[in-house]
């Protein structure tokens, strides 16, 4: 089945395809995968000067308490995810992850803290059925809008804050994970000083009918390419961070992805909020007397890139299996394989050897510390 | 003798030896690959073996034998510097030589023109 006619549009699509990108179906969407600069280069340029990337498929919601008192939504986001966010400043960040009853993860997502209200962004692929549990567990309390009216950008790479700064002076006072709304040529965006390449960089939420306006203007700039879904996945994967369905999913839980550090202590046994979110009893005991298996980085000692899916031994013959890769491929600015996967307990410390099957050969990888890239936020 | 396949390889043959490599059509869609793994010498294959194996940054392909044969060369170049088969596809970036175990069997592969019309 072809589905391209199936397929939805975000309202950048236009200009993804006039600046040549190859369009692919993904999550639903008829998005780039590249454009005529390919994968390698803009990866490349995204770490070395600014990368503009259409993330328009993904679900911007807004949360707002009926009550009109921010803080009754707090409480309430804070019955689905782990993390603290009544202790959320306004115009602040946090990430963020709907669990399940198991301590599974449901979806990871971004909650801002927007003075009157949350904004919150989840995945493409999970966007309805998140929208649609908010609603049934929540919705009696906050009033919830899924933003199918507004395009969301990222501007990433060293020279993403001057870029952005052409149009909007304020941008240099922003910190890591600050939220501010702000006019960009005329067109009313909330911008977040974050994003998913390790790379310093923004995220911006644009009305749909002045998005290409906006991001021809971005794009103006000599320092600026428009950068496709292959890149945005190798530049996460440098980065280490998690892909949703890959390296987290329903049956993986938090301390399992090593995302601990999303886990406020208040929402932690002993904290005032302690417990509180689905799968709770799980996700508690494990912060307590950690989980029989568990994230790592990955380094492979040849060139073959080492994919999803691959098993991974202690030995070369591949008889004791102790985990499976989730997510691998090529780091164009590690030049050489990268991949991430999960390990038994016994297998997780820094500089253990591995071997990970690959057409039939097991090759000899070394478990390592993550990101493979280090970050560059401006804390 | 230039002919290609539907897995968009190009065969260019001389005293029943093919050299063989992927197509500009096949590399460009393939994007910028980082990794080539090429078969042994004196390795044979039916037609529709998995005789390499292509890597870009994404995903990895396999490049299948066009013809029954036995690898008697290895281009050992594209595996130093898998960034030729971008750059010369049809020429520097050619993969491995075959000799054909039957060589009549290359007159149902498509010529040039053939192969063009395929592509568009």
């Amino acid at each position: 089945m072809d589905g391209s006619s199936e397929l939805k549009k975000t309202p950048l699509h236009a200009l993804n395809v006039s600046l040549g990108g190859r369009m692919v179906p993904f999550a639903g969407y008829d998005m780039p995968v590249q454009y005529p600069a390919g994968v390698m280069k803009e990866h490349l340029h995204t770490r070395a000067a600014a990368g503009l990337f259409d993330v328009s498929h993904m679900g911007q919601v807004t949360v707002r308490a009926r009550s009109g008192d921010n803080t009754d939504a707090a409480r309430a986001l804070e019955t689905l995810v782990p993390v603290d966010i009544v202790g959320l400043a306004e115009g602040r960040q946090r990430y963020a992850l709907f669990t399940n009853d198991e301590g599974g993860i449901r979806d990871d997502l971004m909650i801002a803290n927007r003075g009157d209200h949350f904004y919150v962004v989840v995945n493409a692929a999970c966007k309805d059925a998140d929208f649609a549990y908010m609603q049934e567990k929540i919705g009696d309390i906050c009033e919830l809008t899924l933003h199918d009216d507004r395009a969301l950008v990222a501007l990433q790479g060293p020279h993403a804050e001057a870029v952005l700064a052409e149009l909007w002076g304020d941008v240099s006072a922003m910190r890591f994970m600050d939220v501010r709304a702000c006019d960009l040529h005329d067109a009313h965006c909330i911008v977040s000083r974050s994003g998913y390449t390790g790379e310093d960089g923004f995220e911006i939420s644009i009305p749909a009918d002045l998005a290409e306006t906006v991001c021809r203007r971005l794009l103006d700039h000599p320092d600026v390419l428009p950068i496709g879904l292959g890149a945005r996945d190798s530049l996460r994967l440098e980065a280490g961070l998690c892909l949703y369905g890959n390296d987290i999913d329903t049956v993986t839980t938090p301390v399992e992805a090593g995302l601990e550090w999303a886990i406020q202590k208040v929402r932690r046994t002993g904290g005032e909020r302690a417990g509180g979110f689905p799968g709770a009893g799980v996700i508690l005991d494990q912060l307590e007397n950690g989980a029989a298996r568990r994230r790592v980085g990955l380094r492979a000692e040849g060139r073959a890139p080492v994919r999803a899916d691959a098993v991974l031994a202690t030995d070369p013959e591949g008889q004791d299996i102790v985990g499976t890769v989730t997510s691998g491929g090529f780091g164009p600015t590690i030049d050489g394989p990268v991949a991430m996967g999960y390990v038994a307990g016994k297998a997780t410390a820094p500089g253990t050897h591995l071997y990970a099957g690959v057409r039939g050969k097991f090759l000899p990888v070394t478990v390592v510390a993550m990101p493979f890239v280090k970050n560059t936020f401006k804390r | 003798m230039l002919k290609f396949t539907e897995e968009h390889e190009w065969l260019k043959i001389e005293n029943g030896v093919a050299t063989v490599g992927i197509t500009t059509h096949a590399a460009e869609q393939l994007g910028d690959l980082v990794f080539v793994e090429l078969p042994e010498v004196g390795a044979t294959f039916s037609k529709g073996g998995d005789a390499a194996t292509v890597e870009s940054v994404k995903a990895a392909s396999d490049v299948y034998c066009p013809l029954d044969g036995e690898i008697v060369e290895i281009n050992e170049a594209i595996t130093a510097d898998p960034s030729l088969v971008n750059s010369d596809p049809q020429g520097a970036g050619w993969f491995f030589k075959l000799k054909l175990a039957n060589a009549a069997d290359a007159e149902s592969l498509m010529d040039e023109a053939a192969y063009k019309e395929l592509v568009g």
